[in-house]
């Protein structure tokens, strides 16, 4: 930089000075800028991380909050969260909650999306109210369901006994069997706005003459979704997953308003479990430590995904 | 029946259009009916536990004047917090995502991975670290407190949409209020707000349906019926035996109304932000 030469008609050199001050200037204004979203980041995000981690390591009482003492327990939080007899169902039902959701959502989504791409009237305006059940609040959605869930007067109890389907009104938020079932259909359904509108968005990218050039060559509209709709929907698609379980494996507003977790721990998530171990049993380090193994899963998953479309980039 | 034929119809399809549209009616009538339910339950006189009917036919405003007497604060708090969290978002992110849109900086890259990273932080582990602070700090039971716990979801989302659209504004822009003697706060206020007025709307729009349908920090950050946002006032009526569900579903109906109404006015906006959350 020092040998740099000006070129005509730029700054004089007796300036330069004074421009020198004034990208100090620039800086000073630019971290002023950036520091208040930088720290409100480092509260909100950077220190609960950090305050879990220590928390999973202390023991925690109801009597901490009088005393705010919480002795060094080592991993004793961990030990007793994993060797729970609640841990391996909640891990289960995380595991089947996630992918149940997530695989519902999605192909439906992409059936809907596949359909919306005809062109008919008022299939936009169709297509915007698909979105009501994202937009409300998670927590109405749970009340709602609760209502048509009931197992003696749910409509869909009600519907299922007048077409003769299942007239035994099976109890699907207090039957232990069927508790998870419901939660995820449930989940499913408020997902199904999201995925339906991101594959919708990447199937119009998708440009109009593949298509054609697909059927002058004889394919089959399957050959077509084949060899044309999905290799130029994947990028999408991996989107649409990896966000989709970042999302779901921590959902708890739906779980908490249908089940809280229930019937005998039959739709208990690791982050119900959590919740129930912090805010109802007040045992923070434990609950801390169930919130770090939830973390450490979702960056497993962010792992896979970027080395997957690393090796996808790669190709 | 006479078919409408519309213009531009392909030669030989025999599949009619509005048969299309026929059939995605149908499947938003399977697909909304809970809303419907909704609907029609808040409409029915109380008290009926006993097999609602399929239609309010016997119209009645009683489920609504139990949510609006039992729950009208609640609704007031929420609405207070969601409008405390737009303005603190669009305050905290703005800022930021001007200069990591505008100016080549040394951290940006670690900036920007750290807000996309933060979206994976489960709330719960966020409640209960804010727990303990919250107590410490005498955060619990306020409505400041909640605006600041409710942002966590609008200001990453905020950052990355306006970064995002600033990347378009051309840098002579910029550079030609600064010529002109307007300081860094002048550009950045006169300049470029206005210019990014579409992806501020957006923003402000998700900022606000966050905080709205908040209901982890609601749950865990306060303790007392004082300030109580009315996801939670909701969840409270189902958490015991529901004898009166018209009320209920009425509160259900009047939590869901912002969102509804987004929609309706700013549907473009809600699409532009339904995108941005996979793109970001």
């Amino acid at each position: 930089m020092a040998e740099y030469e000006p070129p005509p008609g730029s700054v004089p050199p007796d300036r330069v000075g004074r421009w020198q001050s004034r990208r100090g200037q620039d800086r000073l204004a630019q971290l002023l800028f950036l520091a208040p979203a930088v720290i409100y980041m480092l509260a909100f995000f950077g220190y609960p991380v950090v305050k879990n981690f220590l928390m999973a390591l202390q023991t925690y009482s109801t009597s901490t909050f009088y005393t705010g003492e919480a002795p060094w327990a080592g991993l004793a939080n961990y030990r007793a969260v994993i060797t729970s007899s609640v841990f391996s169902k909640a891990l289960l039902n995380t595991v089947l909650f996630t992918a149940g959701s997530i695989l519902g959502q999605f192909v439906i989504g992409l059936g809907l999306a596949v359909f919306f791409r005809r062109r008919f009237p008022l299939n936009g305006l169709l297509r915007s109210l698909l979105l009501i059940p994202w937009l409300i609040p998670l927590i109405v959605s749970g009340a709602v369901w609760r209502w048509i869930l009931d197992k003696d007067n749910g409509a869909l109890n009600r519907f299922l006994a007048a077409i003769h389907l299942a007239p035994g009104h099976p109890g699907w938020l207090t039957s232990t069997s069927l508790a998870l079932l419901a939660v995820i259909m449930v989940n499913i359904w408020i997902g199904i706005p999201f995925n339906l509108t991101i594959l919708y968005g990447g199937l119009q990218d998708i440009p109009e003459d593949l298509y054609e050039a697909a059927t002058l060559d004889g394919a089959s509209g399957r050959q077509r979704f084949r060899y044309v709709t999905w290799p130029l929907l994947r990028p999408v698609v991996s989107v649409v997953l990896v966000l989709g379980v970042v999302y779901t494996i921590k959902v708890l507003d739906v779980i908490l308003g249908l089940t809280n977790g229930g019937p005998a721990n039959a739709s208990q998530t690791i982050a119900t479990q959590s919740y129930h171990l912090s805010f109802v049993q007040f045992d923070f380090g434990q609950g801390a430590a169930l919130g770090n193994i939830l973390i450490a899963i979702s960056l497993v998953f962010a792992v896979i995904y970027l080395r997957a479309n690393r090796r996808a980039v790669d190709e | 029946m006479a078919i409408p034929v519309t213009p531009g119809r392909r030669p030989g399809r025999a599949w009619p259009r509005w048969a299309d549209t026929a059939v995605g009616v149908g499947i938003l009538a399977v697909l909304l009916f809970p809303i419907y339910w909704m609907i029609n339950v808040s409409l029915q006189p109380g008290g009926s536990a006993v097999g609602t009917p399929w239609l309010p036919v016997h119209l009645s405003f009683h489920g609504y004047s139990t949510a609006l007497s039992q729950q009208g604060r609640n609704l007031l708090t929420s609405l207070v917090v969601a409008l405390g969290s737009v303005a603190f978002c669009l305050v905290i992110a703005t800022p930021a995502a001007y200069v990591l849109a505008q100016f080549r900086l040394r951290f940006a890259g670690a900036i920007l991975f750290g807000v996309l990273i933060s979206q994976m932080i489960p709330g719960i582990v966020i409640a209960n670290a804010l727990y303990t602070a919250y107590t410490d700090a005498g955060l619990l039971n306020s409505v400041p407190g909640l605006i600041l716990a409710d942002s966590t979801a609008g200001i990453p989302f905020a950052i990355l949409i306006v970064r995002a659209f600033m990347t378009s504004i051309p840098q002579s822009v910029i550079e030609a209020g600064r010529v002109d003697g307007a300081g860094h706060l002048r550009t950045f206020v006169s300049i470029v707000l206005p210019m990014s007025r579409n992806a501020l709307i957006t923003a402000a729009l998700f900022s606000f349906l966050f905080a709205w349908a908040d209901f982890l920090f609601a749950l865990t950050l306060t303790t007392t019926a004082d300030v109580r946002p009315v996801t939670l006032g909701l969840y409270t009526y189902i958490g015991t035996y529901v004898s009166d569900w018209s009320s209920v579903m009425a509160t259900a109906v009047l939590a869901s109304i912002p969102a509804i109404v987004l929609l309706v006015v700013a549907q473009r906006y809600v699409a532009a932000g339904t995108t941005a959350g996979a793109v970001k």
